[in-house]
């Protein structure tokens, strides 16, 4: 049952093959025997649990709210949930328990859907692999998968090392969300995108990450990263399933100004049989020395798959491209030095001991309370935004990100439908790898396929393509024009199911873990293809 | 607000503190901040309309000043700039903080349409170009009562910009005649109040009331146009009239709604401008006159006797009457202005760009807030001199005054009595009991009809002028009773009898037969007198012109 996907799911409850609270149960067994790949920073039993109750009362009147109701989700721990601890994995919000809802979790629980908990994250979202935050580091379910330890074995038949000291990580920053939906703690989880935050972990942890188009989804209520590029994000477990998490999100917010006015209709995505009049645009600049062979052949079958298949698949260019790394880092250090101004130990959160003078009160709150890269990034940013420097910087940054956009609308209106590339470089890397590269190094090389779909605030979605020779799953990203969404949504599922992505076996929990799946077959998980 | 998150506001002692209010919202101007820079700009267009600085030292050479303004004023809504917590004035400390005010993280600005048509009506009004575009910026410095770190404000492109304002100033030596002049406005921006500062020194501890945080104001930036505190109180005056005409603004000083910075140098015409100082805290239109008079002193005694301007922000201490250098410890600041991201373009529209289609609460007509314009108080003086002959010193006081001139104009419409004896009651009587009595317009005794009445008695010649008096004084004590009850009560109507006069006059004169004979031998003081006996015999209910003629013609 934990397995099956968001709809499959919302069947079986409908049907009456499980109860809510039975469902919700059996999720909070696993997220307690997962607890060691850290997913969780907070676990809302009890508000999931009376939830769960309410859900169950409904479904028993015949009066269920729709296909989310009773489905256990799981929120990032950087949108706001009334009632329940909001830290952005920072010692600067530990403790601080929003008083209102964000827009999207208000829309998921209007649906019925039962709040799991709150998922781990860079601090701030500051990251590429969930390894930066105040409540450590997140851990790949695919470490544990059968899969993966086979090929391990395979490889290497002499070494013995446990999983326990070559885990691979998450990706990020949304990699407790991407564990969480993996793990099958829960059946769609929220994440956030600014440079590819919801995709990259997505990529890693064979799920489907999506990134709404800028605008789409309200923003109201997630901790802002980046203003200008933050998108609530969708990770689930097939296309669909985040197609069914969009149309409860999406649509015009009073409270965000930056959403848009026009209705949004539900998303149902066609079942697309015939792609022949369907051009794919294949971008030259993101063939990168860097990218893995592995990733590169997924990437070229996958467009030979379209070509097969009757689609125009076409070599395109986005030109600026390259510049996206460094346009990215003046505006997202410029926005963060702004939007992590209020964090003053005021009005909330970590304030120091300190009270010699307010000035010194700051500082020491704000040395305490932010890790090294998010301090770093303030640094940055201030200096981006100094009097002197604005125009060299900020003001350059803004314009190479027009030409960036611009990059993209000159694509879509050649005739372009839809662009595809590479989520990630490679495979989730172990994190004692990961590690020896330092924060910023890291984001912008494997921010590099994601970034620039932020900067056009142009929708795209990473879809699991195959798995590499190591057992681990790679993504590969389609993009479209924006509030192209359904459009892409309905290539990605299309994709998707030429794929057949492989059963994800991850009872190696119980062989390899002391905390892992013992003596429970609902641990056993199988994920099947929609 | 859910949760008691302002931790430093203890309840039960926040009255005992006395507050400094150190809030104006950019109160750290450094040479470097914006203001300065925009002052510096236009220097060199400001100097044809100089004027020359009040007494020169002796042997001294002439000097100019040369004065510029910027004036916030807080937009009167009912709900914040960009949350809908309300506004209110002397609320409970903390008490209208929405969690936007208080920068919850996640919390998003939504912009409050009145506002905008506040700054729209306001920059129509001060004949300002209004920008059909305009753009919202984070204005960054760190500051307890600023919960964000940044205040929004359009730093960029502004909603109004390039407007004037006309102003009367007496001139001559007798100060009898009105001369017309001109301050150009630079620009009109939207931007957000901040919170207030409550240090208590006991206790060295410092209370926040975000109350305030988050209030719509209107900054409007006054070309240095000006040359003394006179013209500068002026301004003030005259740009609070308008404000408060078109019910933009409440623009009551005293209670922070508008809020006055000056620009202030000196030099000697022909050389370039001084360097500058601001004068802050300038919170009554008197302070503002004095504090930038004695600032204008100050710089040039300090120039005369060798000494230098500093680039300062000054504060006027109203006590001892002159300006201090406010302790300005970050020294240099640096706003690091950026684009606020989560505010897409205000866009507004005139009749010709209104889209089709469009509902129209969701946008903003300019033509349409044109049309709505009230009358401006310009306007309204010089339709008092042209309707009623009134002088325009007349019109000034009685737009002056707060509600005086619908005082005025409620009671010109209940009397049939002459303008001219309106004005003169209303602005010799009326106000001069107000005065006494430090009473408000809208808290007089007297109602507008119930002087209506007492002018009309006064007009019909059924009472005396001092009988008039009398009725006033008995009106004023506000026993609900009419004119003219108080009239017939106290039996003040004049005596229309004819015949009972002639014969009060007859008795008179035979009672005083020395009197009537000095009166015959031509002394003039003797008729007076016997009028004023005849006045005494009728308890003052006479018209003593009536009486004169017939004690003339009865002696004649």
């Amino acid at each position: 049952m934990l397995g099956r996907t968001l709809r499959e799911v919302s069947v079986a409850l409908k049907q009456g093959q499980i109860t809510p609270t039975e469902l919700c149960r059996k999720c909070l067994s696993v997220i307690q025997k997962t607890k060691f790949l850290n997913a969780y920073i907070t676990v809302s039993y009890e508000v999931a649990l009376k939830q769960a109750e309410e859900s169950e009362k409904r479904y028993k009147k015949g009066q269920s709210l729709g296909e989310l109701d009773g489905i256990p989700v799981a929120v990032k721990d950087n949108f706001s949930t009334a009632g329940i601890e909001t830290t952005c994995a920072s010692n600067m919000l530990k403790g601080y328990i929003p008083p209102f809802n964000a827009t999207v979790v208000q829309k998921l629980l209007d649906q019925g859907a039962v709040l799991m908990g709150k998922t781990n994250l860079d601090e701030f979202a500051m990251g590429s692999g969930s390894t930066d935050g105040a409540f450590g580091p997140v851990k790949n379910p695919w470490s544990y998968s059968k899969q993966y330890r086979e090929q391990r074995r395979l490889r290497s038949p002499g070494e013995r090392r446990g999983a326990d000291e070559d885990w691979l990580i998450a990706g990020g920053s949304s990699g407790g969300s991407a564990a969480a939906v993996a793990a099958a703690t829960c059946f769609a989880a929220l994440g956030s995108d600014t440079g590819g935050s919801t995709r990259n972990p997505a990529a890693h942890c064979g799920l489907v990450g999506f990134k709404p188009s800028y605008g789409l989804v309200s923003r109201y209520g997630l901790i802002p990263l980046v203003n200008s590029m933050d998108v609530p994000g969708i990770l689930t477990r097939c296309v669909d399933d985040a197609a069914t998490v969009l149309g409860v999100l999406a649509g015009h917010d009073p409270k965000d100004s930056t959403t848009v006015q026009d209705p949004v209709k539900p998303f149902v995505l066609p079942s697309l049989t015939d792609v022949s009049k369907l051009c794919v645009g294949i971008p030259k600049e993101y063939l990168v020395p860097e990218l893995s062979s592995e990733v590169r052949s997924l990437w070229s079958k996958a467009a030979g798959l379209f070509e097969s298949a009757g689609a125009k698949v076409i070599d395109v260019s986005l030109p600026h491209t390259s510049y996206s790394i460094v346009c990215y880092h003046v505006l997202c250090t410029s926005e963060v030095a702004s939007n992590m101004a209020r964090f003053d130990g005021l009005e909330y959160g970590h304030r120091c001991d300190i009270n010699e003078s307010t000035e010194a009160m700051y500082a020491a709150t704000r040395r305490e309370g932010f890790n090294d890269v998010v301090r770093g990034r303030i640094l940055s940013g201030n200096f981006f935004l100094l009097k002197e420097n604005y125009e060299n910087y900020f003001i350059k940054a803004q314009k190479v990100r027009r030409l960036i956009a611009n990059d993209f609308v000159n694509v879509f209106n050649s005739g372009v439908d839809v662009v595809l590339t590479p989520t990630t470089l490679s495979e989730a890397v172990p994190f004692l790898e990961f590690i020896k590269e330092d924060n910023r190094t890291r984001s912008a090389q494997d921010d590099i396929f994601t970034q620039a779909a932020n900067m056009a605030g142009v929708p795209a979605v990473s879809v699991p393509a195959g798995l590499s020779p190591q057992g681990l799953p790679i993504g590969l990203q389609f993009i479209a024009p924006a509030f192209g969404d359904q459009k892409l949504l309905t290539v990605a599922k299309w994709f998707e199911k030429q794929i057949q992505f492989p059963v994800t076996q991850l009872q190696e929990l119980t062989e390899d873990c002391p905390s892992g799946f013992e003596n429970d077959n609902s641990a056993s998980v199988f994920l099947k293809q929609c | 607000m859910a949760a008691p998150i302002l931790r430093w506001v203890g309840p039960g002692k926040r009255w005992a503190l006395a507050w400094v209010d150190s809030s104006s919202s950019h109160r750290r101007v450094s040479p470097n901040g914006s203001a300065s820079h925009r002052m510096r700009e236009q220097r060199s267009v400001a100097q044809q309309s100089l004027h020359t600085a009040p007494k020169p030292r002796k042997g001294g050479h002439k000097w100019a000043a040369v004065v510029g303004l910027e004036v916030h004023a807080q937009i009167s809504s009912n709900s914040k700039l960009f949350s809908g917590s309300q506004v209110s004035f002397a609320a409970p400390p903390n008490s209208l903080v929405s969690f936007f005010d208080a920068s919850l993280p996640g919390t998003l600005p939504v912009l409050n349409r009145r506002c905008v048509e506040a700054a729209v009506m306001t920059g129509l009004a001060l004949n300002c170009h209004i920008n059909k575009k305009s753009l919202f910026d984070r204005k960054h410095y760190f500051y307890a009562d600023l919960p964000a770190g940044y205040q929004i404000t359009q730093q960029r492109l502004p909603i109004a910009v390039r407007g004037s304002l006309t102003y009367g100033v007496f001139v001559g030596n007798k100060r009898s005649h009105m001369a017309t002049k001109t301050v150009r406005i630079k620009q009109i921006q939207l931007e957000q109040d901040s919170g207030k500062s409550l240090h208590d020194d006991l206790r060295s501890q410092t209370l926040i009331d975000l109350n305030r945080a988050g209030v719509g104001l209107l900054e409007m930036v006054l070309e240095p146009d000006l040359s003394c505190g006179e013209e500068a109180a002026t301004v003030v005056r005259e740009l609070q009239l308008i404000l408060q005409a078109l019910g933009t603004s409440k623009a009551n000083m005293a209670e922070g709604q508008l809020r006055v910075d000056a620009n202030i140098s000196v030099h000697q015409p022909g050389e370039p401008l001084g360097i500058r100082t601001e004068v802050k805290n300038l919170n009554s239109i008197r302070f503002l006159a004095r504090a930038i008079d004695h600032e204008i002193q100050r710089q040039i005694s300090e120039l005369e006797s060798g000494g230098v301007i500093l680039n300062e922000t000054r504060s006027f201490d109203h006590r001892l009457g002159c300006t201090v250098p406010m302790r300005d410890k970050e020294g240099k600041q640096d706003y690091r202005f950026m684009p606020e991201p989560n505010l897409p373009p205000l866009v507004l529209y005139d009749t010709a760009s209104l889209p089709v289609g469009v509902e129209p609460q969701q946008v903003i007509n300019i033509d349409q807030i044109r049309d709505t314009l009230p009358e401006l108080p310009r306007v309204t003086r010089e339709r008092l001199v042209r309707e009623y002959g009134m002088l325009p010193e007349h019109s000034f006081t009685l737009l002056n005054e707060v509600g005086l001139l619908q005082f005025f104009q409620s009671v010109m419409k209940e009397t049939r009595a002459e303008p001219k004896k309106v004005t003169s009651w209303v602005l010799n009587v009326l106000l001069g009991y107000l005065k006494q009595h430090n009473l408000a317009v809208n808290e007089s005794p007297i109602t507008p009809s119930a002087l209506a009445g007492l002018l009309d008695l006064l007009d019909s010649k059924a009472i005396s002028s001092s009988a008039a008096k009398e009725v006033f004084e008995e009106l004023w004590k506000g026993k609900a009773k009419t004119a003219a009850q108080i009239v017939s009560e106290k039996q003040l109507e004049l005596m229309q009898d004819q015949e009972a006069l002639e014969q009060l006059c007859q008795a008179t004169m035979e009672g005083h037969p020395q009197v009537v004979t000095d009166m015959k031998t031509g002394n003039p003081k003797a008729i007076n007198k016997l009028i004023g006996l005849v006045r005494k015999a009728t308890l003052n209910r006479a018209d003593p012109a009536v009486i004169k003629n017939i004690l003339e013609r009865l002696s004649a």
